[in-house]
């Protein structure tokens, strides 16, 4: 077990390795070069050369990369353009929004899944089958963002029920779950969990319907055990496959979240990328990808690991 | 939205029951007979088909001109007479610019899927054919894409490159080859394992020829059905890049930069603001419902 991890974490290595390398090039994509985004058209030439000399923007490459890695492994992700404040801290307060943001569709979305999906795989009428595959047919189609405007226009504009934005009342940090907080994260929450909820209803849908099928279940039929004691073991069964989906998901609500988080002005991470992107603020931009590469990557790691518990069957690598 | 990881068995169930190239011309036949039974795909397609053609042909349709403003008539309701749906907000006729949206918003969501099929297929094969070295190289260079959430990928590149609608194109197609690529991996390998590959090979046949009349024949369609699959995740991600003004420029008619534009509006006429939305809503839907019956049609295990 313990082994398997490590040898998954060696693995990742390499990967980082890249990930690293691709995040460094984000900035060297940039049109122009990265100083011109941060200096007026008519600056004079020398304060160009000394900017560039200062963020060592003159050196090759190569060396640029040695440098930037060295420094941001210890921890110092520069400077934001816009506001000044060192990157970590930007990155940082804004990723505890996105997280709870993104706990609270799993949530929903995944408990949601589960019981739909089973239901459809165990229904004995189509109604249900065609029903839930019709729920899940539109969570993996609908254009969230789009979703999240109606949802404003209904229960903002029209019903007033709900606010449109905002993180809670002013000078909310978030993290606290009162009525006001919650109020501001409903729909949020709802426009962020239609496409897990799409994805994973139709994968526990169709594993559990695999399950269901196999020879093992007949046998525990045969046996007399009861349907109940039977759903025991096809959920055990289906919980490798689901499991891995989950995970992939839950990540890519985190990595994902920047269109939600704009159309309701939350200050996660995905809000921090939009507007960095359009202040060329290239620091943010750097950072925010390499913060959230690194979680999607360490998700992945967890969950890989998490399946092992749950199927020893699974030793790959 | 998110990329659905490709399943390993994706290619186990085509494999073995799709023909070998021989019989190919009867394959594809029965998937015809399939998918003409089927009314759901069939229904999907017509709509496609109406709204590909009227984007294609919107010049010649008699439609008002999507891209002249009025000041005075600005968010006209829907309903309205000479504007069928109403006017958007600066005063542009929103049936024409419905209908003209189609152009951009399909073709950016389609073309990324292409290129990505054209290279990220090349790829797969080429790594699960020749495997070893080979296939350690490609397969770790798709690791590193695939350690980004598909989303976050899409959004940096283009926002680092800038707006504009080749740099979207160039950031969707990156985003797309890793798991076409993956997926060709997978299948490939699969194919690569059966005794008529090593019998072709033993009466002779060269590596080109293998897999050109052997190995194509049996992954194309498990590919082109993954393929299919994804084009739905492209259109909306596409028109979500435009939504966040890193797409399209205005002021072409595109459907995730109308509802970018209108979004000032859902206080005035929240229903004509959400228009755009449903022309998406509807594409992605029916691709991915074609998807399905071309995924049942061709017997490729999910």
């Amino acid at each position: 077990m313990l082994l398997y991890a490590l040898r998954r974490l060696i693995y990742l290595v390499p990967v980082a390795f890249g990930v690293s390398l691709l995040v460094f090039a984000l900035v060297h994509l940039a049109p122009g070069d990265p100083i011109s985004a941060i200096v007026p058209p008519d600056a004079p030439k020398e304060v160009v050369d000394k900017l560039k000399e200062y963020y060592g923007f003159d050196k090759p490459l190569p060396v640029q990369y040695g440098r930037w890695l060295l420094v941001t492994l210890s921890g110092d992700f520069g400077t934001s353009i816009g506001t000044g404040r060192p990157v970590a801290q930007e990155v940082g307060s804004a990723f505890g929004n996105t997280i709870i943001l993104a706990i609270a569709a799993c949530l929903v979305a995944f408990s949601l899944a589960i019981v739909l999906g089973t239901a459809a795989a165990y229904a004995k009428s189509r109604v249900v089958d065609r029903l839930v595959t019709s729920i899940a047919l539109v969570g993996v189609s609908v254009p969230h963002f789009w979703l999240a405007i109606v949802l404003v226009i209904i229960f903002s504009v029209e019903l007033g029920w709900l606010p449109p934005m905002g993180l809670g009342p002013e000078n909310a940090t978030g993290w606290r779950l009162d009525w006001p907080h919650i109020r501001h994260m409903i729909l949020p929450t709802i426009a962020l969990s239609v496409i897990p909820l799409g994805v994973m209803t139709r994968t526990v849908r169709s594993t559990i319907k695999e399950i269901l099928s196999m020879e093992f279940v007949t046998a525990l039929q045969a046996k007399g055990m009861n349907d109940r004691q039977i759903l025991f073991h096809v959920l055990k069964n289906a919980a490798p496959v689901c499991l891995a989906v989950m995970g992939l998901q839950a990540g890519n609500l985190i990595g994902g979240s920047i269109l939600i988080e704009t159309v309701f002005a939350w200050p996660g991470t995905g809000f921090l990328l939009n507007s960095a992107i359009f202040r060329r603020d290239l620091p943010i931009l750097q950072g925010t990808t390499l913060v959230l590469a690194f979680f999607f990557m360490m998700l992945n790691l967890t969950v890989d690991v998490i399946q092992t518990f749950v199927d020893p069957r699974i030793k790959r690598g | 939205m998110a990329i659905q990881s490709p399943s390993l068995d994706l290619g186990a169930g085509a494999a073995v029951c799709a023909t070998p190239a021989a019989h190919a011309r009867g394959y594809w036949q029965q998937v015809a007979r399939r998918l003409r039974r089927d009314p759901v795909t069939l229904v999907c397609a017509a709509i496609l088909l109406l709204i590909v053609a009227s984007a294609l042909a919107a010049p010649w349709l008699g439609l008002a001109d999507p891209y002249k403003t009025s000041m005075i008539r600005r968010l006209y309701p829907i309903g309205s007479p000479n504007f069928l749906l109403g006017t958007d907000e600066l005063g542009r006729d929103m049936f024409a610019r419905l209908i003209y949206g189609g152009r951009l918003s399909l073709f950016m969501g389609v073309t990324p899927v292409a290129l990505a099929l054209l290279i990220g297929g090349t790829l797969g094969i080429t790594a699960g054919f020749l495997g070893g070295r080979v296939n350690m190289a490609i397969m770790r260079v798709m690791d590193v894409f695939y350690a980004f959430p598909s989303v976050l990928l899409a959004i940096s590149l283009s926002g680092a490159m800038g707006a504009g609608a080749e740099n979207t194109l160039l950031a969707l197609t990156i985003v797309f080859i890793p798991p076409i690529c993956r997926v060709s991996e997978s299948v490939t390998t699969q194919v690569r394992g059966f005794d008529f590959v090593d019998a072709a090979r033993a009466s002779g046949a060269g590596t080109l020829t293998i897999v050109r009349v052997h190995v194509l024949g049996n992954v194309l369609g498990p590919i082109l059905v993954y393929a299919t699959s994804l084009i739905s995740v492209a259109i909306i991600l596409a028109a979500g890049l435009s939504f966040l003004g890193l797409g399209v420029k205005p002021p072409e008619p595109e459907w995730g930069l109308m509802l970018n534009t209108l979004r000032q509006a859902i206080y005035v006429n929240p229903v004509l603001a959400a228009l755009p939305g449903v022309m998406i809503f509807i594409t992605s839907i029916c691709f991915n419902l074609m998807s399905d019956g071309l995924r049942a049609a061709m017997d490729v295990k999910a």
